[in-house]
């Protein structure tokens, strides 16, 4: 049995409080190539103050269907993003997956792709689900590329989904069967 | 795909209206051979209002892990019992189930064997849970004969766990798993 | 067929059904027989079929009026058949992105006596034409499981393509199924009422 679970090559998981993690989230969300590579939403700023809210009010509910994880570099312990499951449905087995690296120092040198690694681990040997689903916009080819190298297959698109910058663009739907995963795992 | 999905040889499934529900239990609680089949407590004389609050603070929080239903009869809808999946833990797949008949008139006709076929099938082709469990005390014969007919095998006993009328008794554990069940399905009535 | 652009024309009645808001006195009791359809509940969502009592529904009901005054997101309706003004089914667009022009589409006809007379189509149109001129969405979507042939029907036939194939997303009745979403764009839908 594998007791390293949350600690992957580059990076590890972690659970920490709302007042840890507001200010840099908050801070990340002032930087709008990162929030529109990210979310579906207008980009926005939220105060520090209105993010440890927001993030203390989803901590105290008991989370059944969302698991939600920090992601720190293991050199230096830096607080570089953020990764987590939601939607779970659990009597199929499926789920969503969320990551976003707000440290700009951390993009292109395989933080993100280590912990999608990480993440699927968690997903297909510890919540043994089925199979995880993620949507990533057609611009963010940075992000496409790291998901395809974690084992995802593309399974359509969303067509012209977004409108951003006078033009629309194409949500890409991708897939991991937990079976591929553990192929690619050997 | 199966359709009356909740629908059995002489019981269907239906909702668990909290309302419905706190009276029905309030009543069959006062026949305290109900009760001490089916509860560990002490037996005691619960009013509607006070089931029907503990009821729908019960289900406010657990709405996914609790699955709950009444039990009714083919022949005239009557409300015989209920039964459900209390507390499924969905990373290993797996729940405990309980169930109970209200009046000792419907005791023995078959009602809870059928109600709990129904319930299986729902929990391994709509949940796809991997096994369930139960729980059943040695005094009650009745109902142990009426799991294994469904499928259920006995695991374990937590011995002399009970202490009523001058004795104690054993608590019976009993599981299903979900191979076991595909399996019966060809030799059972409910397909 | 420019007449389905004016003004005049009612967005909300069709020929045999019309789209009318929740009747909070008499529609309970209809919603619960469809939850305890697990044919109906099976073909209209991922979610474990459960069966709720009217009292339940009734509390369902309260919670998207209450989320049709705060969210902005949620258009919810009710389909009846014009003759007599009884329940056939709803119809909802939700997660509405504005500044994307995006939205979900999901909509269900409950009893099985009240299906394959197009009721189920006529409602599509309306809420077709309710999100792209009143709306002025930009595209639709809709997810529909690989074992509702008929739905897969009338949403193609109504103009949605297959856009996206979720493997094995859906686990009943002992195997596995795909889900498929469909959507639908504005200048589509347009192209096809000339």
């Amino acid at each position: 049995m594998n007791n390293e679970l949350l600690t992957g090559d580059l990076i590890r998981l972690t659970a920490e409080d709302p007042q840890i993690y507001a200010e840099t989230f908050s801070r990340w969300g002032r930087d709008s190539e990162y929030t529109r590579l990210l979310d579906n939403d207008p980009a926005r700023m939220p105060s520090i103050t209105k993010t440890k809210e927001w993030f203390e009010k989803f901590s105290e509910k008991e989370q059944v269907n969302e698991t939600f994880f920090l992601v720190r570099s293991l050199e230096g312990n830096t607080l570089i993003g953020f990764v987590g499951l939601f939607g779970i449905e659990w009597n199929h087995g499926d789920a969503w997956v969320g990551i976003g690296i707000g440290d700009r120092q951390y993009w292109g040198k395989g933080y993100g792709t280590d912990a999608m690694r990480v993440i699927l681990r968690y997903a297909f040997t510890e919540l043994n689900l089925h199979r995880i689903t993620l949507g990533v916009f057609e611009y963010n080819s940075r992000a496409i590329r790291s998901y395809e190298k974690a084992g995802f297959i593309i399974e359509g698109r969303f067509r012209q989904q977004l409108h951003r910058e006078g033009r629309h663009w194409d949500e890409i739907m991708m897939g991991i069967l937990r079976e591929e995963w553990m192929e690619n795992e050997k | 795909m199966k359709n009356d999905l909740l629908t059995g040889a002489l019981v269907r499934l239906a909702a668990f209206d909290p309302q419905t529900m706190a009276e029905a239990l309030s009543r069959w609680g006062r026949d305290s051979e109900y009760w001490r089949l089916l509860a560990a407590d002490p037996a005691r004389l619960h009013s509607a209002k006070a089931t029907r609050e503990w009821l729908e603070k019960e289900m406010d929080n657990k709405l996914s892990s609790f699955y709950l239903f009444s039990i009714r009869t083919l022949e005239d809808d009557s409300l015989v019992g209920e039964i459900g999946l209390e507390g499924v833990v969905w990373s290993h797949s797996e729940s405990f189930v309980g169930i109970s008949l209200g009046e000792r008139r419907n005791w023995g006709k078959g009602y809870g064997t059928d109600a709990m076929r129904i319930l299986l099938r729902y929990a391994f082709t709509e949940l796809n849970l991997a096994r369930v469990s139960l729980d059943v005390f040695e005094y009650n014969p009745r109902a142990i004969r009426s799991y294994e007919k469904a499928g259920f095998k006995v695991e374990g006993r937590a011995r002399q766990f009970l202490n009523r009328d001058g004795r104690r008794w054993d608590l019976i554990f009993m599981g299903i798993l979900r191979d076991e069940w595909l399996n019966r399905k060809q030799t059972s009535t409910i397909a | 067929m420019s007449d389905m652009m004016e003004i005049q024309t009612p967005l909300f009645e069709g020929q045999l059904i019309c789209l009318a808001p929740i009747d909070h006195d008499k529609d309970p009791e209809i919603e619960s027989q469809w939850t305890h359809d697990s044919e109906f509940m099976r073909m209209l969502s991922t979610e474990p079929m459960r069966p709720l009592s009217p009292a339940q529904v009734k509390k369902k009901y309260e919670a998207i009026e209450k989320d049709l005054e705060e969210s902005k997101n949620l258009f919810y309706f009710t389909i009846r058949l014009r003759a007599d003004d009884h329940l056939l089914g709803f119809a909802r667009l939700y997660w509405v992105e504005w500044t994307n022009g995006a939205g979900m589409l999901k909509l269900g006809i409950g009893s099985r006596t009240d299906r394959g007379h197009g009721y189920g189509s006529e409602a599509l149109r309306l809420m077709l034409r309710y999100a792209f001129t009143e709306l002025n969405l930009h595209r639709l979507s809709a997810t529909i499981p690989e074992y509702n042939p008929v739905a897969l029907h009338v949403f193609a036939k109504a103009g949605f393509v297959e856009e996206v194939r979720r493997r094995q997303a859906i686990n009943r009745d002992g195997r596995r199924w795909d889900l498929i979403h469909v959507g639908i764009l504005r200048e589509e839908w347009l192209a096809r009422l000339a």
